[in-house]
């Protein structure tokens, strides 16, 4: 098997991307997909540290993270779907309304 | 020997994490994270993780890119992202900011030292038995959180009679 650190390394450029698509892009869902990517990357280095450990409680980790995603895309799209029916338009830059 | 299954499906890992950032459609974007999250699962099932595998299909590839789809659906693609960008100079400075950020996480992972792995309990038993032992009461708070989504998501997405 390839060693963890490598899984650890390509997990660092999975979420590196991820960051990229937060910052640059401006619908909120391919905000949300890249937020899918980081959560996706972190899980991929907790099973390479849980290999490095010699233990299944990254794994364990792993199955937690994977509820929590479920649960805020669910509150996450029920918010934009909302956010679309009371102004009709998703643009994140125009949302500046609790913006201090 | 081993390298390349793991080589070739980080390649298109990337590629796909790639196409997702950079797509217009979002559309395009949900479909090419669902190839970047299978390409995570045969990752998991490279690193003897099979239930995770098996769990990132159905949950992810399955149950939150239906919820993604159907919320573009309903959003009506292609309307967003067009015109001019306000911030366009603030988004070029976001590249490279990130890229530095990008290059001082491959640094520390690079410092990890996980040359090799550790013998330890591995498979679908070991999971098991530590999730209900060890892990028993963040597991039952979990069904508590899913229970929340599913209230808040109703009440948020409920029209208003007015």
């Amino acid at each position: 098997m390839v060693a963890p650190v490598w899984y650890v390394g390509l997990s660092a450029v999975l979420f590196t991307i991820g960051v990229v698509g937060v910052l640059v892009r401006r619908n909120p869902l391919v905000i949300f997909m890249s937020i899918e990517l980081m959560l996706n990357a972190a899980n991929l280095a907790f099973v390479a540290f849980g290999r490095i450990h010699g233990s299944a409680a990254g794994q364990v980790i792993v199955f937690f993270v994977m509820t929590v995603a479920a649960a805020e895309v669910a509150v996450g799209l029920a918010i934009i779907v909302a956010i679309f029916r009371a102004r009709q338009r998703i643009n994140v830059d125009d949302l500046s309304l609790m913006r201090w | 020997m081993a390298w390349a299954p793991f080589l070739v499906i980080a390649l298109a890992a990337v590629a796909s994490a790639v196409g997702v950032v950079l797509r217009r459609n979002p559309l395009h974007a949900a479909l090419y994270l669902v190839t970047n999250l299978f390409c995570v699962a045969v990752l998991y099932l490279l690193q003897r993780a099979e239930f995770l595998a098996l769990a990132q299909v159905i949950v992810y590839a399955g149950a939150i890119m239906v919820l993604f789809l159907f919320a573009i659906m309903l959003l009506i693609p292609g309307r967003t992202e067009t015109g001019p960008d306000p911030l366009r100079a603030a988004r070029r400075l976001a590249v490279p900011v990130a890229g530095a950020f990008g290059l001082a996480l491959v640094l520390v992972a690079a410092r990890t030292g996980g040359s090799g792995a550790a013998p330890g309990p591995v498979g679908v038993a070991a999971l098991g038995r530590l999730l209900f032992t060890d892990y028993l009461f963040p597991f039952e708070v979990t069904s508590v959180l899913l229970l929340a989504a599913l209230v808040g998501a109703l009440v948020l997405a409920k029209r208003t009679p007015s």
